[in-house]
C-alpha cells in the first residue's frame, strides 16, 4: 500500500482524493502527493531500504505507487562516480558524476515514467500517452510495451526522423502533428481533459513527478547515508531540480540522514533559460520563452516548476547558471574525456555550469558535489559531428605515420 | 460550451490595457480569473475562458495578436 494522503494543491492547499487530477479546480494550481510521513516512518529503515531490490523501487515507501503494480524494468541505482578526473581538473576534490544516463532507456526519464505507468495501471487505464520529442517519447514506449498497454507518442511533424525512431521500436503509435510546439502542446492538453487516457505529464503529472525523487534518495544512500553540499542538476521544466531537493527534505524528515543544507544549483542553456533569467531579474515569476537551444531535452520555454525552481534556490542558498550553447558541446567532451562518460546535451550543459561553479569558487574544493547526468551521449550524436575528426589513411605504414603527424601538427597549430 | 484554463503573460507595455475585459465585451467569452500576479515589468493572468470552441479560438487568436502570451495553466507538455 501506497502511504499517500491526498492530492494537495501547491498553491491554495486544497485537497482532492488520490484520482488522475493535476490542477486545483479552484485556483488552478499545480496539484501535488501529499504524504502520511507517520505512517512511513513507522516502517521505513536504512536497513530495509537495503534489502529492497536494487532499483528505484527500493524506495518504494516513498512513492505514490502501490509496490505490487511496480514496473520493475531495473531502472534506478545508477553508479555514482566518485570523477577523480574531472574533479582535478576542475579544482574539486569531491566530485561525483550521478551517471543515470544507463536506465534501460538511456534518461532518467525512466523513474518518472515508471511510476507514472504504475499508478496508470491502478488507476485502470488503458492507454499510456505522452507529448515529447525524445527521451520522454522512449520511455513511456517501452513501459506501455512492458504493461501490455495501448501506447501513443505525439510530436511535431517536423522533428528529425531519428528522434522518434527509439519510441516506435517498442510498437508505439506515433502521431506527427501538424503544427509547431505551442500547438501540439494544446492538442495534448485537451486530449487528456477528454479522453480516459493517462498522459503521463498531464493528468498523471503528480505521480510522474514523485519518480524524480528516487535521484535523491540513491544519492543520499551512494555517500553512505547524507546529503551532498553541492547539486548541479539540468533545469526544463524544473520539477527534477524541485523534487530532488524535496526528496532530500524528506530523508532529513525521517531521520534517515542528518539535517540536509545542500545548496542546489539549476543549469539550463542560454537558447532556453527562463528560469535563470527571472532568478537574474530577482522575480520569482518566471517569463515563458520560445526555446532555440541545441539541448533539445532541455527546451520547455513555459516550465510548470520554474516558480517552485526559484523558491528551492532561495531556500537552499542556491543559484541558476546559464551554459553558452558554444560551451554545451565542450561539456560533454570534457566529460567523455575524464571519466568515459557519454552524455547527452542536458549533461554538457550541466558539466559547463559545474565548471562555471567550480572556476568561480561558489563551489569549494572540498565540498561533496553531485553532478547530476539525465541521458546518454548516443541520442544526441548529431550535436558533436563537428567535433569528431577522424584520422585518414591508406593500409600503408609510411602513409599511417605521414597522416598521424600531419594530425599532430595540426593540433599543435590549434 | 466549452471551457479552456490559460494562463496570459503581459510583457511591460501592455500591463495597463484592460484586454481581459475587451476579451469579454468584443467576443462571446465569459472570462473568470482564478489566479494574477501584476507588477511594474511584468504581469500574469489565470483565469477559465467560457463559451464556444470557435469563439473561444477567435477570442485567443485576438488577445495573441495584441502581443501577450497565451499558455496552458499546467506549462508546456512537450518534453524532450
Amino acid at each position: 500500500m501506497a502511504h499517500v494522503k491526498c492530492l494537495r494543491c501547491r498553491e491554495c492547499g486544497n485537497e482532492y482524493p488520490i484520482e488522475p487530477l493535476y490542477v486545483c479546480d479552484f485556483c488552478f494550481g499545480p496539484l501535488e502527493v501529499a504524504y502520511d510521513y507517520d505512517a512511513i516512518a513507522k516502517v521505513i529503515s536504512r536497513d530495509r531500504i537495503a534489502n529492497g531490490p536494487p532499483t528505484m523501487w527500493r524506495y518504494h515507501d516513498l512513492l505514490p505507487v502501490d509496490a505490487k503494480m511496480a514496473l520493475d524494468m531495473g531502472t534506478g541505482f545508477t553508479p555514482l562516480i566518485h570523477a577523480k578526473n574531472l574533479g582535478g581538473k576542475l579544482g574539486l576534490n569531491k566530485l561525483y558524476i550521478k551517471n543515470d544516463s544507463v536506465n534501460p532507456t538511456f534518461s532518467f526519464k525512466d523513474r518518472v515514467v515508471a511510476t507514472a505507468s504504475a499508478k496508470a495501471l491502478e488507476f485502470g487505464f488503458d492507454m499510456l500517452a505522452c507529448a515529447s520529442t525524445g527521451n520522454l517519447a522512449g520511455s513511456v514506449s517501452a513501459h506501455g510495451a512492458k504493461a501490455g498497454m495501448d501506447t501513443m507518442v505525439f510530436f511535431p511533424s517536423d522533428l528529425e526522423r531519428g528522434k522518434i525512431l527509439g519510441a516506435g521500436i517498442y510498437g508505439a503509435t506515433l502521431v506527427a502533428v501538424e503544427g509547431n510546439y505551442d500547438q501540439v502542446n494544446r492538442l495534448c492538453s485537451e486530449l487528456a481533459d477528454n479522453h480516459r487516457w493517462a498522459f503521463v505529464n498531464i493528468n498523471m503529472r503528480p505521480f510522474y513527478a514523485e519518480g524524480s525523487k528516487t535521484l535523491a534518495y540513491e544519492v543520499a544512500e551512494q555517500l553512505g547515508w547524507r546529503a551532498p553540499d553541492v547539486c548541479v542538476v539540468p533545469g526544463a521544466s524544473g520539477s527534477l531540480f524541485t523534487k530532488v531537493w524535496k526528496g532530500l527534505k524528506e530523508l532529513t524528515d525521517l531521520g534517515l540522514i542528518d539535517k540536509a543544507e545542500t545548496r542546489m544549483h539549476i543549469a539550463q542553456p542560454d537558447g532556453c533559460s527562463p528560469i535563470v533569467r527571472a532568478y537574474n531579474e530577482g522575480t520569482p515569476h518566471v517569463r515563458p520563452v520560445t526555446p532555440d537551444t541545441i539541448a533539445k531535452s532541455l527546451a520547455i520555454g513555459n516550465p510548470a516548476d520554474g516558480f517552485y525552481s526559484i523558491k528551492t534556490i532561495e531556500e537552499t542558498d542556491g543559484s541558476a547558471v546559464i551554459a553558452p550553447e558554444n560551451e554545451i558541446v565542450e561539456g560533454i567532451q570534457l566529460l567523455a574525456e575524464t571519466e568515459g562518460i557519454f552524455t547527452e546535451t542536458a549533461g554538457g550543459v550541466v558539466i559547463s555550469a559545474l565548471r562555471k561553479l567550480a572556476l568561480s569558487g561558489v563551489i569549494k574544493p572540498d565540498d561533496v558535489t553531485v553532478a547530476y547526468i539525465t541521458g546518454n551521449g548516443l541520442k544526441t550524436q548529431e550535436a558533436i559531428e563537428d567535433v569528431i575528426h577522424p584520422v585518414y589513411t591508406s593500409p600503408n605504414y609510411a602513409d599511417f605515420m605521414e597522416s598521424m603527424a600531419a594530425r599532430e601538427k595540426k593540433t599543435q597549430n590549434g | 460550451m466549452a471551457k479552456r484554463r490559460i494562463k496570459i503573460t503581459f510583457p511591460q507595455g501592455l500591463i495597463t490595457e484592460p484586454l481581459i475585459y475587451l476579451l469579454g465585451k468584443n467576443f462571446e467569452i465569459v472570462t473568470n480569473i482564478r489566479r494574477a500576479d501584476v507588477r511594474e515589468d511584468m504581469g500574469w493572468v489565470i483565469l477559465e475562458l467560457e463559451g464556444e470552441d470557435q469563439e473561444i479560438d477567435r477570442g485567443l487568436e485576438w488577445v495573441t495578436e495584441t502581443g501577450v502570451r497565451v499558455d496552458s495553466v499546467s506549462g508546456d507538455v512537450l518534453e524532450g
